[in-house]
């Protein structure tokens, strides 16, 4: 039976992978690039050198925030589809509080303005909760909603009221803000790289999450009203009120992540920061099985798709929006596997046709008789 | 799958042996059925009674062992090969889609009916309407299932099954779910069909057995030990069977001695979830060291009344008072804090949180006081160790207290429940059909523990559709009718008929 179910999955890995190879291949090879070079490219690119590595830590790092806060909204019962929306606010929080107080010290500037993008993101993830709790608002109508509010929002504020005075009076107008204050800046960890202090932070709060859901009183009600609401009301615990606090907690993660992502790589806000992170973060949450301890490795290996995807552009002559169908195509590969390979049934139906094949050719089910 | 199989006029099995890891869930089982036989399959939850019948479906392949049909060895790959043959097995959860009519319902699972775009309705409400007259089983082919009773949806899955062509029925205890009413014309019904047909008849009810079987096997740890004619034995010695002891549901000896007041109800209007005001100025006290059965047909009121007591649902007048205390409208928490426990009725989703270890449920409402966290932190190792005293003292039934409550055999779910609330010592408990569908020896045990309850001071509302746990058990019996308590009588000046008619509201003053 072990040998049986370690077969299956490598069956199911396998055939998944091929299918996603084969339809990318179809789409290159209609765009004129060779599928061959590109799958290469994707895979081993960015392991060739530091840069490499320390760029598929850099887009795991966000991966991390925000797939932690998903898995709380999961795991509390509540699909919070609007980590993008959420990170932008929390960006926008991070900035002003930033360009607010430029002459704070970094000790203090710094978590302030990471605590402002938790804030932010927070706040604008618990209106969808409130609605929730309130009213009985489907949240994945609400925080999709809300995404397109905040990422016009953003947009507004960019190219008006935060727009770089600098951008004004060169004229190029460019949408983006001030540069933040030194003080506000993530360190480097390794210098000549993007790779920044934010990943320890990612860690440090993916063990953080871990001891929150698992450890804590908290986790033990937002887990309970998560899993059977029902018997969590029973129990006396407050459902709605438990609710609002999963939305507050995974909004809090995705407003952080934008507040690193800005911090640590960009130093100012522009336009397509959040670069889809925040529903990439919701794959890699699930494809994580929304604990911590998947999560992490499931990042890496995202952003390990992500830089590989991008070296494509360069190397292999793939136009840049190809690569976008290429991520979906292998997500969906990967995201449709992982059903597969959880589903029992699947598997058990697997195991007698196997079984069949193994007694002979085509035997009569219905026959007398058979093989004791 | 073929409609008309051959006949079947005796199956056999032998030596069917099923392992699980870690279990024995059949260990060399041999049973036959006849034509026109009632064979009853009884044994306590987890005796492997749904794994023998599973088999028998085609759900599962025995590790070895035969199964004969009228003297040829067959083998079920899957269920459309028992179908095929003519066995049919309708589940204790019925498998009826809720928003489809019955005739939809049937058509969905004939193959033989799917033509190309469309299903040929027609006939199978000629198939339905067949059987239901062949076999007395009256049904509206065009009702949604969502409009039926339990009864009524329970007739319907008899009546898939019959279409199906089943010549040997096998059900699931069939009358888990059913008020005594709908248990007693189903029994009705079972019998007039048999003359045709074989059934096997899984249940635990020895009453039920004795009225409907014909010839009885009772498993025992995955294996036969008794297997003989129903007429020649007691429930009782049945029981002792079953269970390998002597099983005496423990009564309540004492006389009512009520001490002070400890939970009451002065009339109180609460709205069902269809609007009604399904209780209507209801009066009711519950005194300390008493159970008060509160006797009914279920509907009458009774799950309104303890979720209106328990702080679940919005009282619109009236008062509720527990210890001295007016408490109307507080929240479960509260109601909780100040002492009050609550078996309540769907112990899968209301008792427990089914994905939750054994050891989280046992402290689902008690993980936040000072015993089992300091600062927000989880104290793991207490809340194992509470898990280990419970599982023992309880008898609750895993392979480990770290499981998943919703892998457990309902009974053992029931204990689950049971020990978490009587460890907090509640000064009052509200129990709803706490013994329902739990095997012989798991309802001694809770009488039992309800009765230590009862001696240490605590009140009991005991809400329960069997008249005999009631008569059992209770001090004083009330009898709940349309939202108001018709009657208070002594549990010695009790009867079941006289129960019977105020049950049905007639009132006897």
């Amino acid at each position: 039976m072990n040998k049986f179910k370690i077969a299956y999955s490598g069956c199911v890995i396998l055939l998944a992978a091929l299918a996603a190879a084969a339809a990318g291949a179809i789409v290159l090879k209609a765009v004129g690039a060779s599928p061959i070079a590109t799958y290469v490219t994707i895979f081993t690119g960015p392991t060739q050198d530091l840069f490499g590595l320390t760029e598929i830590l850099v887009r795991a790092v966000p991966l991390i925030l925000v797939a932690l806060g998903i898995a709380i909204s999961f795991r509390s019962g509540i699909i919070n589809i609007g980590a993008e929306g959420q990170m932008l606010m929390g960006i926008l929080a991070a900035t002003a509080t930033a360009l607010a107080l430029p002459n704070l010290a970094h000790g203090l500037l710094l978590p302030l303005v990471l605590l402002a993008g938790a804030l932010g993101g927070a706040l604008w993830a618990g209106i969808a909760g409130i609605l929730k709790a309130r009213l009985g608002v489907n949240e994945i109508l609400s925080t999709v909603m809300l995404n397109y509010i905040a990422a016009q929002f953003y947009t507004y504020l960019l190219r008006g009221p935060m727009i770089d005075p600098a951008e004004l009076e060169t004229g190029s107008g460019t949408p983006q803000s001030m540069r933040l204050p030194h003080a506000a800046w993530l360190g480097r960890l390794i210098p000549g790289t993007r790779l920044h202090s934010g990943l320890l932070l990612a860690l440090v709060l993916a063990f953080g999450v871990y001891l929150l859901l698992w450890r804590t009183t908290w986790g033990f009600r937002l887990r309970a009203a998560g899993a059977e609401a029902k018997a969590a009301r029973y129990a006396g615990i407050s459902v709605p009120r438990s609710l609002v606090a999963a939305m507050l907690f995974s909004g809090g993660f995705a407003g952080l992540a934008g507040a690193v992502e800005l911090t640590g790589v960009h130093h100012r806000a522009i336009e397509n920061i959040s670069s889809g992170y925040g529903f990439t973060g919701i794959v890699v949450a699930l494809f994580g099985a929304l604990h911590p301890a998947g999560i992490v490795p499931a990042a890496v290996f995202f952003g390990l798709l992500l830089v590989g995807a991008d070296m494509t552009q360069r190397t292999a002559g793939v136009p840049a929006n190809m690569i976008l169908v290429l991520q979906g195509v292998i997500i969906l590969a990967i995201v449709s596997a992982k059903m597969y390979l959880n589903n029992a049934y699947a598997q058990e139906k697997a195991l007698k046709w196997f079984r069949r094949l193994k007694a002979g050719p085509s035997p009569d089910p219905l026959k007398p008789g058979g093989r004791p | 799958m073929k409609a008309a199989a051959e006949p079947i006029t005796e199956l056999k099995l032998t030596g069917i042996t099923k392992r699980f890891p870690g279990i024995l869930a059949c260990n060399d089982i041999a049973m036959e059925v006849r034509r026109g036989e009632v064979l009853a399959l009884v044994g306590e939850n987890g005796a492997g009674k749904s794994t023998l019948m599973s088999i028998l479906a085609g759900l599962y392949q025995p590790d070895s062992g035969t199964i004969t049909l009228n003297g040829r060895e067959v083998r079920f790959h899957d269920p459309n090969d028992a179908y095929a043959r003519g066995i049919g097995m309708v589940h204790q959860n019925f498998m009826l889609v809720p928003n489809l009519t019955v005739v939809e319902n049937v058509a969905l699972g004939l193959r033989k009916l799917h033509r190309f775009m469309r299903l040929d309705l027609k006939e199978a409400r000629r198939r339905i309407l067949e059987v239901a007259a062949r076999h007395e089983l009256p049904v509206n082919p065009d009702a949604y299932i969502w409009q039926l009773s339990v009864g009524e949806q329970q007739r319907v899955e008899l009546i898939k099954t019959l279409c199906f062509g089943a010549q040997l029925l096998i059900l699931d205890e069939p009358t888990s779910a059913l008020t005594p009413q709908e248990t007693d014309d189903l029994i009705d019904r079972l019998k007039r069909m048999s003359g045709e047909l074989s059934i096997i008849f899984i249940s635990h009810k020895l009453n039920e057995v004795k009225a409907l079987s014909d010839r009885v096997a009772i498993l025992r740890h995955g294996a036969v030990v008794f297997n003989g004619i129903t007429a020649d034995h007691s429930p009782a010695q049945l029981a002792a069977l079953m269970t390998g002891r002597e099983i005496v549901l423990p009564r309540n000896e004492g006389v009512g001695q009520g001490g002070e007041p400890i939970l009451s109800a002065e009339g109180l209007k609460v709205r069902g979830d269809r609007g009604h005001l399904a209780l209507d100025g209801l009066e009711l006290t519950l005194h300390g060291g008493e159970i008060l059965g509160l006797a009914g047909v279920s509907g009458n009121g009774q799950r309104e009344l303890a979720e209106a007591l328990t702080g679940l649902r919005p009282v619109e007048a009236g008062e509720v008072r527990f210890q001295g205390r007016v408490m109307t409208n507080r929240s479960p928490a509260a109601m909780i804090g100040a002492g009050l426990g609550y078996i309540p009725e769907d112990r899968h989703h209301e008792g427990i949180v089914p994905s939750f270890t054994v050891k989280e449920n046992l402290v689902l409402k008690d993980f936040s006081t000072a015993r089992f966290s300091s600062w927000c932190l989880l104290k793991l190792r207490e809340i194992a160790r509470n898990a280990e005293r419970l599982k023992e003292k309880y008898d609750i039934r895993c392979s480990s207290t770290a499981a998943a409550g919703g892998s457990l055999s309902g009974g053992n779910i029931q204990k689950v429940i049971l020990a978490r609330e009587l460890a907090r010592e509640p000064r009052a408990l509200v129990a709803v059909y706490p013994t329902r569908g739990v095997d012989m020896g798991a309802q001694e045990f809770i009488h039992s523990q309800l009765l230590a309850r009862r001696r240490a001071g605590g009140g009991i509302l005991l809400i329960s559709e069997e008249l005999e746990e009631i008569m059992n058990l209770s001090d004083r019996i009330a009898v709940i009718y349309k939202g108001r308590i018709l009657r208070i009588l002594p549990a010695l000046e009790a009867t079941r008929e006289r129960l019977g008619l105020l049950m049905a509201g007639v009132s006897d003053e």
